[in-house]
């Protein structure tokens, strides 16, 4: 399966368009159609809903870097998503309650500025991917997906027993944070900021796979014995990739808190890091586009059939497993076919 | 004589109380073939991975060009010309021939964390990949996923790939097995060439590719050199014709 389309050379020769890239298209084209149609409808809560799914495909994108192209299953992204939401929260408390964070070696009193809040939750998002990845890459397989579920547990609980920051009630943010020129309380104009950063990111990942990097990264996934044999330590490409990966998801998670102006322990919960994956394999593992695909189908159908019955997960569940048994590729790969080669 | 490009010194290595390689010594000159023969389960392979770095020996050491690859691993080696094929082919079975290639000269370049340029457009790593493609014999077919070549082609492709490593010498395990005839010699005559770009230590089952190509042999019993020496003198020697050549006999 997976992401030798990425690099596959010749490709999208000619201006024509692959079948892969006509899907994308429709996926951008339909989320940006689904937020703009809302609003010019007035239809609030599903701009809302639309911005949503925007920024989880965000987090999935992070997680879809290790994931899709370096074969590590990660059960522990919900650490970098809470952590940013959280580094979201705590920097705008600061600011809002005219309190200092820290008063050496000058008085900071947090901030209320989205790039600035962004840049501070990427950075700790990677320093916490790093050290977590540091210590977790030393394992592979099943014992990695428990030493990071362990580690997301690990923060999960920390943020629970810490009054500091509101514990287990979680912390409002009673006015969203601001971006430069932007209003960004009106609903479509957050969309379409949320969208940008979306397209941005999405856009820097498809250019990481294409890359030197890439190339050994995905390498990491097929063979890491072949690696080490032309030269290159899968460690190494792994553990910047998981840095990278942690800083995306973060960045997912301060959007996160200022899509519900609240940030809660439940960001950093294990069912968090679940869906994450569950958008990955729903969308197609290992393609750009499948943390959109994935998190846009299960939003729908938590929507759809949330308001049927109670019970929708259980429905859910049968729809994880036929994917899973009969669809490999997700959704992309069921409406683009299998990946090209070459 | 000059200084031989590989010296094995006194290589030991066992697996509980199995003597997988038992005092070993012997070394790779430029230009020559050096085929390393054994029974199955003798320690050929064992001994190509203490080699290439994948396993620690528990005594013994190995030198490249006079220098000690002590406390050098896989990687390194790879980086100082190691190249290396495996028993049971191993390559990156979603990547394209190309891509294969292209990530071997990735390596040798020892630059792989570069984020931006797309590598499938990087002129100086195509170039390398389709001249090694060509060299290995797989023109044509560098499009194709290595999941879907041939047995035969994806030896071939490993051979690309450590030609793309900048080879300062060849290890080479059991390349030609699995090979019909006809294929066994078509990549017999591609090895032939290839001792001149760097020698090549070459374990291998078909006797007669070794006494066809090789300059000298090494046969390994029971984890144990029990001779080295010419195709003439090997084929001669008493004992490995009651160890070895009259099993198969
Ligand atoms: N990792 C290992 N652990 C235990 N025993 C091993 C291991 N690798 C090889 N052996 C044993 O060492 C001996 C030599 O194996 P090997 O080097 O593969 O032989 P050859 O390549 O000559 O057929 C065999 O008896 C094999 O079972
Ligand atoms: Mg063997």
């Amino acid at each position: 399966m997976s992401a030798a389309e990425v690099t596959a050379m010749p490709e999208g020769r000619g201006g024509r368009m692959t079948r892969a890239q006509i899907v994308n298209a429709a996926l951008a084209l339909g989320l940006i159609g689904f937020g703009l149609g809302a609003w010019a409808m007035d239809e609030t809560f599903l701009v809302t809903l639309a911005t949503k799914v925007a920024i989880l495909a965000i987090a999935g994108a992070g997680l879809n870097l290790v994931l899709g192209f370096g074969g590590l299953v990660s059960f522990g992204h919900a650490a970098y998503f809470g952590l940013g939401g959280y580094a979201s929260g705590i920097l705008a408390h600061h600011a809002l309650n005219y309190t200092a964070m820290f008063e050496w070696p000058f008085v900071f009193e947090g901030t209320t500025s989205m790039p600035v809040i962004w840049l501070t939750a990427m950075a700790v998002g990677a320093l916490a991917a790093l050290v977590i990845g540091a210590l977790s890459l030393r394992t592979t397989g099943v014992y990695f997906i428990m030493i990071t579920l362990a580690f997301g547990q690990m923060i999960f609980y920390f943020a629970i027993s810490w009054p500091a920051y509101g514990g287990e009630d979680g912390l409002p943010i009673y006015v969203r944070n601001g971006f430069p020129g932007l209003n960004t309380l009106d609903p479509v104009q957050f969309f379409g900021l949320v969208c940008v950063v979306l397209f941005a990111m999405l856009g820097l990942i498809s250019m990481l796979a294409r890359s030197r990097f890439g190339l050994a990264l995905q390498a990491a996934r097929q063979n890491r014995q072949r690696l080490m044999a032309v030269g290159i330590r899968p460690g190494g490409v792994l553990l910047v990739a998981f840095v990278i990966s942690g800083a995306i998801t973060a960045l997912a998670g301060a959007l996160y808190a200022d899509l519900n102006r609240f940030v809660s322990p439940s960001m950093l919960s294990w069912h968090l890091s679940g869906e994450l994956l569950v958008f990955l394999i729903l969308g197609g593992t290992g393609r750009l586009f499948a943390p959109l695909a994935g998190a846009g189908l299960y939003i729908a159908l938590e929507h759809l059939l949330g308001g049927v019955s109670d019970h929708w997960q259980f429905f859910f569940g049968l729809l994880l497993l036929g994917v899973v048994l009969f669809a490999r590729g997700g959704v992309i790969g069921f409406l683009a076919g299998g990946k090209r080669h070459g | 004589m000059a200084d031989p490009i590989l010296d094995i010194r006194g290589l030991s290595r066992s697996f509980g109380a199995l003597k997988a390689t038992d005092d070993v010594s012997l070394d790779l000159r430029a230009g020559e073939i050096h085929a390393l023969i054994g029974p199955n389960g003798a320690g050929k392979s064992t001994l190509i991975k203490q080699i290439s770095g994948e396993i620690a020996p528990d005594a013994g050491e190995v030198r490249l060009r006079g220098r000690s690859l002590a406390g050098v691993d896989a990687a390194g080696r790879a980086r100082l010309g190691m190249a290396r094929s495996f028993q049971v082919s191993s390559v990156a079975p979603e990547f394209t021939v190309l891509q294969n290639v292209v990530l071997s000269a990735q390596g040798a370049s020892g630059a792989s964390f570069r984020f931006f340029r797309p590598v499938m457009r990087d002129a100086g790593l195509l170039g390398t990949a389709h001249d090694c493609i060509a060299q290995a014999g797989l023109s044509g077919r560098e499009a194709v996923p290595a999941a879907e070549l041939a047995h035969g082609e994806r030896r071939k492709l490993e051979i690309a790939m450590a030609l793309a490593l900048r080879p300062a010498l060849f290890l080479l395990d059991e390349p030609m097995a699995g090979m019909g005839t006809e294929g066994a010699t078509a990549l017999g005559d591609l090895l032939d060439g290839l001792r001149h770009r760097a020698p090549i230590l070459l374990v291998e089952h078909d006797m007669d590719a070794v006494f066809r190509l090789s300059d000298r042999v090494s046969v390994l019993v029971y984890g144990r050199v029990v001779a080295t020496g010419t195709p003439d003198e090997i084929r001669a020697d008493p004992e490995v014709q009651r160890v070895y050549l009259g099993e198969e006999a």
